[in-house]
């Protein structure tokens, strides 16, 4: 534990040489992830912006596409993401502390969380392409005839404009597969994340002086919490009081 | 006082610097020193402003004469628009802040390093990435869309490799927000003791709204251009009306990112200008605040007026007029940089050395371009010179003969600083005025061609528009040879040079008080400032030991 | 230099209340949804995101502890997705629309 009595910054082994001490840089950091996290708002943002666009032009596309997602699916993996969340807090506390051990088990209490959600979405895509659901070529082949089905029977829609209808919600689920898949893939990114935070704390290196990539790497998986808290009712809760489809 | 360029006696190499510090292929390629590193950027954008050169000749060669007659119209497709896509991605973008910058922001703030030394050299690998599918792309039949990528054509029409070249613009863009991080991080937490932000020279702070630019605009290109992979892809309906998409959403979320781009590449070239002309009028910069706060201003306004790209694509009349309003209104911090600059010179004791002469050069054609803007942005005569060569000749003006000029004045105002030996000055002289003669006979012409009707990404063209556009090809022909000689005497003088010593130009700053070249580390004590910026009329140094 | 990041940080409390907080706002958010009300669902969907999300920046993320610059660069970063959406949809908003005559 001699890392961690020391305060004497200048020999600190994790100082960087560009740096004059300890403090400036988890200042420089933390700057550099807050920064980081910017770009990935307005990455995300577009693709928000977008979905915006067409909400409005589809509307009831969207609504059709929105109630055949599994809500309760989703608001599962809403619960189990900010309980990870909670754990990756209680991670960086533990980091703050110095207790490694308890460290070492909330990350990967994080992970199994983030585990747990990447597999509840894997189901869901399974039942979207089941249902035949998936944007792309053969989205006009083969479905979504249970959407226009509904649309006929249960909202007293025109065959028509039940087809028509039914054939927009291809922008609908293009959006929900580009919007959940790139937050999986951050996901995946902050798993890689995780286990490099695993490695790094096997020399008992992080303590009250130096914790800062706990620190950072809970900023990034509040971030994609944060995304996904959005997610939810942007795309599993457009409307649902006309009933389950 | 004096105007000499060399000092009086003659300078001696340092023994040891950041050149010499470590030899070998992997001490360049791992490079943690962001001096090694715009030296990597340094050689990496020059081979890219060349291929985009040669992409401008085949476009000039064609328009010689009326009639498509050298190269097919797809092929001449492509050639306009690699020439974009590597002028801008690969040369205009990162050319000031990633050469210039890398080099010389940190030494300016009194610092070691950059905040994060190895994401720079991650930088530098993502634009070789990037580079890499662009060259991929050329070499398998190039991309016919335009830089621009419009949709329905990219998404579905062209048979050409856009996703290729699509995702390598993803990979470079994220070398350019990477480098925009380290900026902001290294400029708010690495100033070194008694430098405020008050104190910054100017060129940092344009470098740092660019930053802010970078980090803010270039995530939006980079999902921009994913939906349209997907849709290239997986032929779903995103931005193809034919499926259901909106083409105008494609532009809308391109133009966000790509209008303050060209902040991206005019900012920190407004930054070059700023330090050369206090240095050579020897006088401080008139205004330092006015000038400060307009680079903030243009790169917050920047991001409000990308619409005004659309004006005839479909967009409403109303969101017209407020994106038209705020085009105007974003002139004018630029303006107020060109007034400060004028005000510099004045009563100042100016001399034209190469580097005073790009600057003022820069002013004339950045202020036309600037002004030609204007015309672009009222609503009435955009509908008439909308898709002209009246844009062509604009950007232009304020891309080559304003950023490039910068790029070129500063490259030769920091030689002496990044090689230890100063250039032939007489031959550099000679390819600035070459420079500046090509220039304005290639692009003038095209002003008039704009405004006479003649459209842009046309391979022929109605016979009454030859004369102006053999003037255009035959200015670019000199403008060739004015870009070609620096690369020959600037090379030349890394071996035959004079020696330069630390402070060749008597200028101030930080960067002028360490050896030329700099030792690896920069300083060798890390420097307390004192005095206010661009002290000119000053004896006494601004670094207290 | 200004007051930089040398923050304090929450209690384990101050964790777990507002876990409680956001698991709240989920279960409501989720309950509320099936319930019409009109024009009224969508923006209360968004309050509670925004509420969520502000709990999480302030505490999960620190940013209450920490330095005005790292205030403002979140603001910022919000603020200009704001400038995106809304200035885009300024222009879809107002294609239909005719005023005067």
């Amino acid at each position: 534990m001699s890392h961690s009595q020391t305060t004497t910054t200048e020999h600190h082994p994790a100082l960087a040489h560009q740096f004059d001490s300890l403090e400036q840089q988890k200042d420089a950091s933390m700057l550099g992830m807050w920064a980081f996290l910017l770009t990935e708002i307005m990455m995300f943002g577009g693709l928000f912006a977008a979905y915006l666009i067409y909400r409005l032009r589809y509307y009831e596309a969207f609504v059709a596409g929105s109630t055949s997602i599994a809500v309760t699916l989703g608001a599962v993996n809403t619960l189990v993401l900010i309980g990870s969340s909670l754990t990756m807090a209680l991670a960086v506390s533990a980091a703050q502390r110095g207790a490694q051990k308890v460290l070492r088990g909330f990350i990967v209490a994080t992970m199994l969380l983030g585990l747990v959600f990447l597999g509840i979405k894997a189901v869901e895509y399974h039942e979207k392409y089941v249902e035949h659901h998936i944007p792309g070529g053969v989205f006009g082949k083969f479905g979504p005839t249970d959407i226009e089905k509904d649309l006929q029977e249960k909202d007293h829609k025109t065959p028509e404009a039940a087809a028509q209808i039914a054939r927009q919600t291809e922008i609908f689920f293009c959006f929900y597969f580009a919007m959940t898949g790139l937050h999986a893939f951050h996901m995946l990114i902050g798993f890689g994340l995780m286990t490099w935070l695993l490695w790094l704390s096997r020399g008992n290196r992080f303590g009250p002086d130096y914790y800062t990539p706990v620190e950072l790497g809970g900023l990034y998986w509040h971030f994609v919490d944060i995304v996904w808290i959005f997610l939810f009712p942007l795309l599993y809760l457009i409307s649902r009081t006309q009933g389950a489809h | 006082m004096s105007t000499a360029i060399t000092a009086v006696q003659p300078q001696v190499m340092p023994a040891k610097h950041y050149l010499n510090d470590n030899y070998g292929i992997r001490s360049w390629l791992l490079t943690k020193d962001h001096k090694r590193i715009a030296v990597l950027y340094l050689i990496s954008i020059t081979f890219f402003f060349f291929i985009g050169g040669l992409f401008a000749a085949m476009i000039r060669l064609e328009l010689l004469t009326p009639a498509g007659d050298l190269f097919q119209s797809d092929t001449y497709n492509k050639l306009f628009t690699m020439h974009g896509i590597n002028m801008i991605f690969f040369f205009l973008i990162p050319s000031v802040p990633a050469v210039l910058g890398n080099f010389v922001l940190p030494i300016m703030v009194g610092a070691k390093d950059l905040a994060f030394p190895k994401i720079n050299l991650m930088s530098w690998y993502l634009y070789i990435g990037g580079a890499l599918f662009s060259l991929a792309t050329m070499v398998s039949g190039g991309v016919d869309t335009g830089w621009t990528f419009y949709t329905p054509l990219s998404s579905g029409f062209v048979r050409t490799h856009v996703i290729l070249m699509a995702v390598g613009i993803l990979i470079v863009g994220f070398s350019s927000i990477f480098t925009g991080l380290n900026f902001i991080v290294t400029v708010h937490r690495m100033r070194c003791p008694g430098m405020t932000w008050g104190r910054l020279p100017l060129f940092v702070w344009s470098n740092y709204a660019a930053s802010l630019i970078m980090v803010l605009g270039t995530p939006v290109l980079a999902i921009t251009l994913i939906l349209l992979a997907l849709e290239r892809g997986f032929h779903i309906g995103i931005f193809d009306p034919a499926l259901g998409g909106d083409p105008v959403l494609f532009q809308h979320m391109f133009w966000f990112y790509s209008h303050p781009a060209v902040y991206i590449m005019i900012l920190p070239g407004m930054g070059v200008i700023s330090e050369i002309i206090t240095c050579f009028s020897r006088k401080r910069v008139f205004g330092y605040f006015f000038v400060a706060f307009s680079s903030i201003a243009i790169a917050v306004f920047g991001f409000v007026v990308w619409a005004h790209h659309m004006f005839v694509a479909g967009v409403s009349v109303y969101s017209a007029m407020v994106f038209s309003l705020l085009s105007f209104a974003v002139a004018i911090p630029s303006a107020v940089k060109v007034f400060n600059w004028t005000a510099t010179m004045y009563k100042g004791e100016v001399s034209f050395e190469t580097p005073m002469l790009y600057a003022i050069g820069f002013i004339g054609l950045f202020t036309i371009g600037g002004l030609t803007g204007l015309f672009l942005a009222a609503l009435g005569t955009d509908v008439h010179i909308h898709d002209t060569y009246f844009v062509i000749a604009h950007f232009h003006y304020v891309m080559v003969g304003g950023m490039v000029m910068a790029y070129i004045g500063g490259l030769h105002f920091w030689w002496p600083k990044m090689t230890g030996r100063t250039y032939p000055e007489g031959w550099a002289k000679l390819a600035a005025l070459i420079t500046f003669i090509g220039f304005n006979l290639t692009f003038f012409p095209q002003f008039i061609l704009g405004y006479l009707g003649m459209p842009r990404r046309y391979h022929s063209y109605p016979e009454e528009f030859q004369v102006l556009n053999v003037l255009s090809s035959a200015g670019a022909s000199v403008l060739a040879v004015g870009f070609i000689l620096p690369l020959i005497y600037l090379l030349w003088s890394m071996r035959y040079g004079e020696v330069a010593g630390p402070n060749p130009w008597k200028a101030t700053g930080l960067e002028c008080e360490t050896s030329s070249p700099p030792p690896t580390h920069n300083f060798e004590m890390t420097p307390v400032v004192t005095t206010e910026p661009y002290a000119y009329g000053d004896e006494e140094g601004t670094v207290v030991p | 230099m200004a007051q930089n990041g040398s923050h304090g940080h929450p209690t384990h409390g101050v964790y777990y209340a507002v876990f409680g907080a956001l698991v709240i706002g989920t279960l409501l958010t989720w309950g509320v949804a099936f319930v019409d009300l009109g024009i009224f669902n969508p923006i209360v969907a968004l309050a509670i995101a925004c509420t969520k999300a502000t709990l999480v920046i302030l505490f999960f993320m620190h940013v209450r502890y920490s330095s005005k610059l790292t205030m403002i660069t979140v603001a910022a970063g919000f603020f200009w997705l704001m400038l995106l959406i809304s200035l885009s949809l300024s222009d879809y908003l107002t294609r239909t629309l005719t005023l005067g005559q």
